[in-house]
């Protein structure tokens, strides 16, 4: 590997697996999640994609093996894993919206609420002299958070929408909000779990243009997805995942016109 | 007083309605005239203040309990709590409460030298035993909201409290409410016992109005009226409060 790569290197993968009590879910994944990459994770039903994705921010905590994020082993139990967490997006197949929250309210939320905690921490260092006073007071942080959230909200065209509660919105406006939501913390990568798969079709088209925006952006991005044709299209590499091992790792265009694996051109048969 | 008036228009009717009638003017005598309305009117107050506080309390500690109760165990931590939640929660709910009352009260105080009074040792009784029964409702509310939600709130960078505090728990005391409502009645009901330990409340002064008058009909009577008219206007209140709630749960 050259430096040049080492320098751009985000997520490091190594070995890693992940057993719920007798099944072995995971059994040694290693791959390299560079800055600015685009994956997209595929593979049957239960072949591990979610559960690879969720120990990427240890949702699931890794049976063993290592995941180095900016420098830090997160897999490492000692490791305060919110703060980093905070710097990787996640986007759910059921949206999961804070349903007692408004719209706007579920953007501002954990900026505000980590931006307030940060304060509180930072003007009790000062207090002890141990630290510079605060920039930032909590007025600005509030305010700060909510032109944010009312920036990315107009971004997705739904900034009418900010005061009223998720119930009200479609599938495909609860998906692109919880989308803007991950992106107002300013995330390094997006960790999207098949976001287009709860949504009736004619949705799917609005949250999949948002995702390759962000891919335009430059966001890293790991996307497990059934969409073929996203994949393709927006992928910058595509791994192929089966029996809790990366079978096959490639760029989509050779993956797609190549398969070399036979269980890849069995599943790739199967969906296209 | 005003009845006589009244019962000298009905003399002729029977003796059943007449001795009523006599009762009951006796009991606005002592009620209005020898001053027992203060009396009603610090029991209702001491009803309802150990009731409201014991539930504010309970709400406090039964929602501390349901957390614990619904972390992961895989440290010890929170296994040793488990285990002195379920030891709280055994023995508030497997014994009346006019023993805890009592056991407070002539037990716990006099051992720990201390002097409180009766409302205060109620409000706190009730506060401990309610905490015990609301532990295991908001735990099925906890229970009852969507796991993803804790996802959602963990997967932005929010601790396992934070986001229970500001996501998972309101979601759960709305889907509780009723429940909660019925507690809080509950509670109002069960301080009809309070006068064990000393505390005024209105078992306490409608007895005395029934001893001043030598006529104990018409005081429970007008006790019972007090009760439910209480009881009917929390259920009314609760069912607001509900409305108000059900607000995030609309659909366009
Ligand atoms: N929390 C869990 N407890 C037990 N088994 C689980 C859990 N999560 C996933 N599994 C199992 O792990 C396997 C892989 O699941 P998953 O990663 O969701 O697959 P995919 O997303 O590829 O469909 C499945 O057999 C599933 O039943
Ligand atoms: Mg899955």
């Amino acid at each position: 590997m050259t430096d040049a790569t080492e320098n751009t290197k985000l997520i490091d993968v190594i070995d890693l697996r992940k057993s719920f009590g007798e099944l072995e879910v995971l059994r040694g994944i290693n791959v390299t999640i560079n800055k600015g990459d685009i994956v997209c994770v595929i593979g049957p039903s239960g072949s591990g994609k979610s559960t690879f994705l969720r120990c990427l921010n240890c949702m699931e905590d890794p049976t063993s093996g290592h995941i180095i994020f900016d420098g830090t082993d997160i897999a490492d139990m000692k490791v305060d894993i919110n703060i980093h967490r905070r710097k990787m997006g996640m986007v759910f197949q059921q949206f999961n919206l804070f349903n007692n929250k408004t719209v706007i309210q579920n953007i501002m939320l954990a900026p505000v609420h980590i931006g307030l905690s940060d304060l509180r921490k930072a003007k009790l260092k000062a207090a002890f002299g141990k630290g510079p006073k605060p920039e930032k007071t909590k007025e600005q942080i509030i305010s700060e958070a909510h032109d944010r959230a009312i920036e990315l909200l107009t971004r997705i065209g739904l900034q009418d929408k900010a005061d009223v509660y998720p119930s009200t919105l479609s599938g495909g406006q609860k998906q692109r909000v919880a989308i803007v939501r991950a992106l107002a913390m300013n995330p390094e990568v997006m960790l999207f779990d098949e976001p287009t798969s709860a949504l009736d079709p004619e949705m799917v088209g609005e949250v999949l243009d948002l995702m390759k925006q962000l891919a335009l952006d430059g966001m890293t991005m790991v996307c497990v997805t059934h969409e073929m044709g996203f994949a393709r299209e927006v992928g910058s590499r595509i791994l192929f995942i089966d029996e809790g091992k990366i079978l096959e790792e490639n760029a989509p265009a050779e993956f797609f016109a190549n398969p070399k694996h036979p269980r890849t051109r069995e599943f790739l048969s199967k969906v296209l | 007083m005003y009845t006589n008036l009244f019962l000298a228009v009905i003399k002729n009717e029977s003796l059943l309605q007449n001795s009523f009638f006599r009762k009951l003017d006796k009991f606005l005598d002592v009620l209005i005239n020898k001053g027992g309305y203060t009396r009603v009117l610090v029991g209702l107050k001491n009803t309802l203040i150990i009731a409201i506080l014991g539930l504010v309390i309970g709400v406090l500690i039964g929602t501390l309990i349901a957390t614990v109760r619904v972390i992961p165990k895989y440290k010890v931590l929170p296994r040793v709590l488990n285990g002195i939640c379920t030891f709280y929660v055994g023995f508030f709910r497997g014994t009346p409460m006019v023993v805890q009352l009592l056991l407070f009260y002539y037990v716990m105080l006099p051992l720990m030298g201390l002097n409180m009074s009766g409302v205060n040792v109620s409000i706190i009784v009730f506060g401990l035993n309610s905490g015990a029964y609301i532990s295991e409702v908001m735990r099925s509310g906890i229970q009852s909201v969507d796991g993803g939600q804790m996802e959602a709130g963990r997967a932005v960078g929010l601790s396992f409290s934070t986001t229970m505090m500001k996501i998972v728990i309101p979601q759960a005391v709305k889907n509780i409410l009723p429940t909660l409502g019925n507690e809080f009645i509950a509670l109002i009901k069960e301080t009809s016992v309070v006068s064990f330990v000393g505390a005024a409340d209105l078992y306490v002064a409608f007895n005395m109005i029934g001893t001043n008058s030598y006529e104990f009909m018409v005081p429970y009577l007008a006790m019972a009226i007090i009760y439910i008219v209480i009881v009917v206007l929390i259920t009314l209140g609760i069912r607001l409060m509900e409305r108000g709630l059900k607000r995030s749960d609309r659909r366009n």
